[in-house]
C-alpha cells in the first residue's frame, strides 16, 4: 500500500488559515489502513481543527466527507456538489488523490493535510516498513523476494557493503541490512551460488529517471 | 602491463607495496595538500587521495590528485558512487586520466547520513561492483558504460575496498571474488587489528586463489590513544577492534599511547607481511601522516624499490 | 467570584469502573458532582474520536477507568485504551487545549473508594487549569454543553 503520515497540525491550521469554509477529504484506500487519512482519521482532525479555531474565538465550517477513492475520478466527481460551498479543500488521501482533486476542481484550491512517504507493508500493528520504489523493473526474482533498492541505504545491487553489522545496517540498529536477509534466504532456498553472479549497473529508465511514468493498457483504454 | 601505474609495476615486481592515504582540506587549501602529501614523499608508492571521505564535503579528491601528481607523486583517486551517477564520474576519470592519473579506488561511500549533509539526496547511480565493471570496460574495450567507443580510453588500474570484519562473514570471500570477477586489480582492507581473522580471511582468499587475480593490500591504522580504540571498537560501523588491543593502549600512561599505537601497528605489518596473499600495506594515519615515514622505516618497508 | 465548575466525562467500563461507581454509591462515599459517567462495554471500546468530542462539545477533563491490568474482560482492551488516551494527549498538546486534562485510570469492580478518590482528584486538577480554552472566548456556557 501507499504509506502516509499526517503533517505536523500547526501546519495544517496554518494552511487552512486563510479559509472559512473548508471541505476535508479522506480516502477508504491505503491511507484508511495505514491510519492516517481515513474516515476515523478525518473525523479526528475535523475535531482537533475545530477546537483549535474555537479557543481563538473564531468559527470554522468543516464538512468531512470520506471517499472510496481519491485517485479515481469517478470518485472524486461525488465532490461536485460540495464544491460550492467551499472555499478549499483539505485532503488525507496520499498524493496522488490530493492531485486527482486539484486536476478536477480547477478553481478550488488543495491542500495535503497528510505527508506521503512510501509504498510499504505492515510489520506488526502500527508499524509500517519500505518494501517498494517501483523501479519498474523487478528483480524479487534474484534477490530472493526481498528488495535491495527499497531495502538498502545504499540502493546496493550487489550487497554487502563494508558497514553491514550483526544484521543491521551501518546507519542505524533500527535498519535491518537487507543483504543478510537476502543472504539468509538464498541459503534457505538452496540458491547460494546466485550471490557470486554480478548483478549489472540496472536502467533506471523504467523509474523515475526516464522521467513521469504512464501505463497505457490498449484493450482498456478508452 | 595494463596501465602505466607505478602501483601495477611494484606489485607486478613482486615488491610488498605501501600506500597511504591523504584527506583532503575542507577548503580551498591546496597548500594543505601539498603539506600532507609532502610527508609521505619517498615512502610509499602512492598516495589515496579520499572523496568527501565520512560524506563531509572537503577539496575534490580529482583536484587534490591533480595537486599532487604536480609534486611529481603518484596519488591514488578515491571515488564513491554516493555523489555521482554514472554520466559524471566516467567524465571525472577522463578529466583524471588527462592529467596523468593512472589508479584508482572505487568505492559506494559513506552513507551521508554520517556527515555534514544528510539532507542530501545519495546518488548511487551504480553499485561499487557495477563501478569497477564500469572502469574495467572503459579500460579494455574502450567503451563508456552506456555502450559508446572512448576517444583515447582511460587506462585506469582498478582498487577497490574489502573489509573482512562486515558481516555476514561467510561472504567476504565471496565478495572480493565479484570484485575480482568485476575486474578489481587490487583491494585495499578495512583497517585490520583482529589479525586473527584477517588471516582466517585471507586463507579463504588465498584457498580460492583469488590473491593471484586481485592484490590485497592490508589496511592499517595506528592508534593515537585509548579513547580512539575504544571509539573505532563501539561506534565505527564494520570495524573489529579486539579488547585486547583497547586493553594494551588504556595500559599504557597517556602521553606513552600514541607510542604504543605506532607499535602496534608497526607489529601488526610485520605479522602480516608473513601472510600468504598479502601483496602490501595501505596505512591509513588519519591525520597524523607526519607518523608514515616512521612507520614504514620500522616496518622494514623502507626505502622503497625505484621502478621505472 | 463564583468558583468554576469543571465538567468532566469518565468514560466507565461497565465490568470494572461503572461498578465501582456503583459501589461507591451504596457506600455512600461521595464524589463531585462535575463527573459525567458514560458507561462503556469495555474501555477499549472508546475511541480517539470519542475523547475529541467530549472536548469539543466542552467538557474540561475527560477520562477513561478501565480494568486493572490483565484483567480486562476482553483481554487488552484497556492497555489499547491506553495507547489511544496517550495518542490523544500529544494531540491535544499539538492544538493548545493541553495533553494533561485528559487521564487513564485503572480500578477494579470492587474499588469504590479508588472510583470516589479518581473523581475527586481529576476534578480538582481541572478546577486549578480552569475551563477548556475553546471556551475561553465565549462567556456564560461555563459547564452547560456535555455529556
Amino acid at each position: 500500500m501507499i504509506t502516509a503520515e499526517r503533517k505536523p497540525l500547526e501546519e495544517i491550521i496554518d494552511s487552512v488559515k486563510p479559509f472559512q469554509r473548508i471541505l476535508l477529504v479522506g480516502c477508504n484506500e491505503c491511507v484508511t489502513v495505514c491510519a492516517a487519512g481515513g474516515r476515523k482519521e478525518v473525523g479526528i482532525l475535523a475535531s482537533a481543527l475545530q477546537m483549535n479555531f474555537m479557543k481563538a474565538g473564531q468559527t470554522i465550517d468543516i464538512k468531512e466527507l470520506t471517499l472510496e477513492r481519491q485517485c479515481d475520478p469517478e470518485y472524486v466527481e461525488e465532490l461536485s456538489t460540495h464544491m460550492d460551498q467551499v472555499d478549499a479543500v483539505l485532503s488525507m488521501a496520499c498524493g496522488c488523490g490530493v492531485q486527482e482533486i486539484a486536476r478536477r476542481y480547477k478553481d478550488k484550491p488543495v491542500l495535503p493535510a497528510v505527508n506521503t512517504k512510501f509504498m510499504g507493508a505492515s510489520e506488526r500493528q502500527g508499524v509500517w516498513a519500505e518494501r517498494c520504489q517501483g523501479c519498474g523493473d523487478c528483480l524479487l526474482g534474484l534477490t530472493g523476494g526481498i528488495c535491495p533498492i527499497a531495502r538498502c541505504s545504499k540502493r546496493l545491487l550487489n550487497g554487502p557493503c563494508g558497514g553491514s553489522t550483526n544484521g543491521k545496517c551501518e546507519i542505524s540498529p533500527e535498519v535491518d541490512c537487507v543483504w543478510q536477509l537476502i543472504w539468509d534466504r538464498l541459503k534457505a532456498l538452496g540458491m547460494e551460488d546466485r550471490y557470486e553472479d554480478i548483478m549489472p549497473a540496472k536502467n533506471w529508465q523504467t523509474g523515475r529517471g526516464g522521467g513521469p511514468r504512464k501505463i497505457i493498457r490498449e484493450d482498456l483504454a478508452e | 602491463m595494463k596501465t602505466e601505474s607505478t602501483l601495477e609495476k611494484i606489485l607486478a615486481s613482486g615488491n610488498l607495496a605501501v600506500t597511504s592515504e591523504c584527506g583532503p582540506p575542507r577548503g580551498a587549501v591546496p597548500d594543505k595538500v601539498k603539506e600532507k602529501a609532502e610527508m609521505l614523499r619517498g615512502y610509499v608508492d602512492a598516495v589515496n587521495v579520499t572523496d568527501n571521505q565520512t560524506a563531509m564535503v572537503r577539496m575534490s579528491s580529482f583536484a587534490a590528485c591533480v595537486i599532487i601528481k604536480q609534486m611529481g607523486m603518484d596519488p591514488i583517486l578515491q571515488m564513491v558512487t554516493r555523489d555521482r551517477n554514472r554520466l559524471a564520474m566516467q567524465a571525472d576519470i577522463l578529466g583524471a586520466y588527462a592529467h596523468g592519473i593512472d589508479t584508482m579506488l572505487c568505492l559506494s561511500g559513506d552513507h551521508p547520513h554520517f556527515g555534514d549533509h544528510p539532507q542530501a539526496m545519495n546518488v548511487h547511480d551504480i553499485d561499487s561492483i557495477q563501478f569497477v565493471q564500469m572502469v574495467h570496460t572503459m579500460r579494455e574495450k574502450g567503451t563508456f558504460q552506456g555502450g559508446d567507443d572512448i576517444i583515447n580510453p582511460p587506462k585506469m588500474f582498478i582498487g577497490a575496498a574489502a573489509n573482512p570484519f562486515a558481516d555476514p562473514f561467510e561472504l567476504r570471500v565471496a565478495r572480493l571474488a565479484k570484485k575480482a570477477k568485476a575486474g578489481a586489480d587490487f583491494v585495499q582492507t578495512q583497517c585490520i587489528y583482529n589479525l586473527d581473522k584477517f588471516e582466517t580471511w585471507m586463507k579463504g582468499v588465498v584457498d580460492r586463489g583469488l590473491h593471484e587475480k586481485v592484490h590485497v593490500l592490508a589496511g592499517v591504522t595506528p592508534m593515537k590513544t585509548a579513547g580512539m580504540a575504544r571509539y573505532m571498537k563501539n561506534k565505527v560501523p564494520g570495524m573489529d577492534v579486539p579488547d585486547e588491543i583497547v586493553d594494551r593502549m588504556a595500559g599504557v600512561p597517556k602521553e606513552k599511547q600514541a607510542e604504543e599505537g605506532i607499535k602496534i601497528c608497526v607489529e601488526s605489518i610485520q605479522r602480516l607481511k608473513d601472510v600468504e596473499g598479502v601483496s602490501g600495506f595501505h596505512i591509513m594515519a588519519i591525520e597524523w601522516e607526519q607518523k608514515v615515514p616512521e612507520i614504514v622505516k620500522k616496518a622494514g618497508l623502507y626505502p622503497r624499490p625505484e621502478i621505472a | 467570584m463564583k468558583q468554576f465548575e469543571p465538567v468532566i466525562v469518565a468514560f466507565c467500563c461497565h465490568y470494572c469502573a461503572y461498578t465501582a461507581a456503583d459501589m461507591a454509591g451504596s457506600k455512600r462515599l461521595s464524589y463531585p458532582a462535575n463527573v459525567n459517567i458514560v458507561r462503556v462495554p469495555c474501555s477499549g471500546k472508546v475511541d480517539a474520536i470519542h475523547l475529541m468530542k467530549a472536548f469539543e462539545k466542552g467538557a474540561d477533563g475527560v477520562y477513561v477507568a478501565g480494568c486493572l491490568e490483565g484483567d480486562c474482560h476482553f483481554k487488552n482492551g484497556n492497555t489499547k485504551v491506553a495507547r489511544r488516551v496517550a495518542y490523544v494527549k500529544k494531540l491535544l498538546d499539538e492544538i493548545g487545549i493541553g495533553g494533561e486534562r485528559l487521564e487513564m485510570f485503572y480500578m477494579s469492580a470492587g474499588m469504590g473508594e479508588r472510583f470516589a478518590r479518581v473523581a475527586t482528584e481529576m476534578t480538582k486538577k481541572i478546577r486549578k487549569l480552569g475551563p477548556n480554552p475553546t471556551k475561553a472566548m465565549s462567556t456564560g456556557n461555563q459547564g452547560e454543553a456535555v455529556a
